[in-house]
């Protein structure tokens, strides 16, 4: 069984079909790259999984559960997180406190403020912020406001985690490192949705990518066939520039 | 370092709060009868102002619905009064106030920033006009007379209020809960997809803040002795509480509580020695609070305090 199962999900936005009668599985375990030009819903599909944005039709389905409908923070305790775009931290308070607050409301709702607080400080030290514990948020560089946001997730427990350009600002040696923190959150056996514009990640770590363009799949499979599929190349390049090719 | 010298000054916090309670609890057998209601009145903006900051303080959701709870509360004992013992009068001022919070509360906490400020300020007005009809048209009556306790037991309801209000504020604010409110005034969306109930969490804190309110308004409205709508909603309650809270700082639990406590004694103070100026005084200070004092008068302390030991250092 998929860990995520959407079927026909729609969206429209006024007129505009932001994502429309899109399918698409996930398997437990599994690294999925979700790509496409801008605007071409990616974020949409994340906001629908994880419940900010509700689908006009179709439904999602979690772990065989569906969840189409549900409140964001119903999602977040059946065990899928998410990161935003634009990174969404507490920004007054301390790095922390951030994460604590996922222990105390995620999955398991039950914990302990000892507990919460040692989990946090355990998922700090896995990204790397243990030096920074009583910083405030908002004092943070950007690469590390993004490592932040995803101890903070993980601090909730998921099972799926939904990454939303992560290494987007990120200079050469900040997503080399945020790609080996991914890898490292695939070894908790998380599954992990990402959307990335940077391609050597999505192309390296990526098992099976989706492309989206204008709302609809263009294409699917592993990063291979998608690189090679015409689709995509004229979606990416334009359609003279294939042609000329 | 911190945590030790937060250790070692933990008991000698605790003695101090202890005795500041046992003298306030005492103060009715040797203070004269004019220091007993002023310290009522003190406490009486101490607990709105607590209750207001205890939700708008982490949440950023600016209520100024506090004078429909305070006139709630107000109105329950006047209806009340005669047929109930007071203790039970104010429990029930406490729980309309309650019930009516979560109802307006579960309605518009979906409002953000002016749209929540407007309507929860619109509350106080619907029910005053509400209240002067029916009283009008309904039972034909335009004011009430509430019956009175004595001064001493007002007195010592307003404490035990605000005793059993800072526990509560003490206890949410260090729990997850408060915590969770932080975050939501930090950012909503963000703290709704880490698996918090936002509508449910804002709801009910408010209508703890709105029991609290209620309560004081019960209790004040047995020293009154006459009431109507348009004492029981003064609009002025709904902004008293929000000018104190900044005046005191609300970085801090006690930040309130000085804020409530300073500002209604200066209240007293410029009413009695100006009668004609006060409310010009009182301007002219409360722009310097917010002009010069961003953290309000608990910043100023920390600010200084913070001089000093610093200096202490220098020496040694």
């Amino acid at each position: 069984m998929p860990i995520l199962e959407g079927k026909g999900v729609t969206k429209y936005f006024g007129g505009l079909a932001a994502v429309s009668n899109l399918d698409f599985t996930v398997e437990q375990g599994e690294l999925l790259g979700l790509i496409g030009p801008n605007g071409a819903g990616k974020t949409t599909v994340f906001n629908l999984i994880s419940a900010a944005l509700v689908p006009k039709s179709g439904t999602i389905k979690f772990k065989g559960k569906n969840i189409t409908g549900l409140k964001p923070y119903k999602i977040c305790r059946m065990g899928v997180a998410r990161t935003f775009q634009s990174v969404k931290i507490f920004a007054n308070m301390p790095v922390l406190d951030n994460v604590v607050l996922g222990s105390f409301f995620g999955v398991s709702t039950g914990n302990s403020s000892a507990d919460a607080v040692r989990e946090a400080t355990e998922l700090l030290e896995f990204v790397g912020l243990s030096q920074l514990k009583a910083t405030p948020a908002k004092d943070l560089t950007l690469a590390n406001q993004k490592r932040l946001e995803i101890a903070g997730a993980l601090a909730t427990k998921p099972e799926l985690l939904l990454l939303d350009e992560i290494m987007a600002g990120l200079n050469s040696t900040e997503v080399a490192q945020a790609m080996e923190l991914v890898s490292r959150i695939r070894d908790k056996k998380i599954t992990i949705i990402m959307i990335e514009h940077v391609m050597k990640a999505i192309m390296n770590m990526c098992e099976r990518i989706m492309v989206l363009h204008h709302g609809e799949k263009i294409a699917e499979g592993t990063p291979k066939e998608v690189a090679t599929s015409k689709k995509v190349i004229e979606v990416y390049l334009g359609e003279k520039a294939h042609a000329g090719s | 370092m911190d945590r030790v010298r937060g250790i070692s000054k933990r008991p000698f916090l605790l003695g101090l709060l202890l005795l500041i309670l046992i003298s306030l609890a005492t103060s009715p057998l040797y203070a004269a009868q004019y220091t007993v209601i002023l310290l009522t009145s003190i406490f009486m903006y101490i607990v709105i102002t607590v209750s207001w900051t205890m939700f708008s303080g982490p949440t950023g959701y600016i209520s100024l619905a506090s004078a429909a709870f305070f006139g709630v509360g107000i109105y329950t004992s006047a209806i009340l009064g005669r047929a109930l013992p007071l203790p039970f009068v104010i429990c029930i001022g406490g729980l309309v106030s309650f019930c009516l919070a979560l109802l307006v509360g579960a309605l518009t906490l979906r409002l953000r920033g002016i749209y929540f400020v407007m309507f929860t300020f619109g509350l106080v007005e619907l029910l005053l006009h509400f209240i002067l009809w029916w009283e009008v048209n309904i039972t034909g009556t335009t004011g009430r007379v509430v019956p009175t306790v004595s001064n001493t037991t007002v007195y010592y309801l307003m404490l035990i209020t605000f005793v059993i209000l800072m526990l509560t504020a003490y206890f949410i604010r260090h729990s997850k809960f408060g915590l969770a409110l932080q975050s939501i005034g930090e950012y909503e969306e963000a703290a709704a997809h880490r698996g918090i109930n936002v509508t449910a969490l804002k709801t009910i804190t408010f209508a703890i803040s709105a029991l609290f309110m209620g309560a004081a308004g019960a209790i004040m409205a047995t020293r009154w002795t006459y009431i109507d709508p348009r004492i029981a909603f003064n609009p002025l309650v709904s902004f008293m509480p929000v000018l104190m809270a900044i005046f005191g700082g609300m970085g801090q639990l006690y930040g309130p509580i000085i804020g409530a406590a300073v500002f209604t004694y200066l209240e007293e103070f410029l009413i009695t020695r100006f009668p004609y100026y006060y409310m010009l005084i009182f301007g002219i200070i409360m722009v310097v609070a917010i002009l010069y004092l961003p953290d309000g008068l608990v910043g100023l302390i920390q600010k200084l305090w913070k001089r000093i030991s610093e200096s202490k250092y220098a020496d040694t």
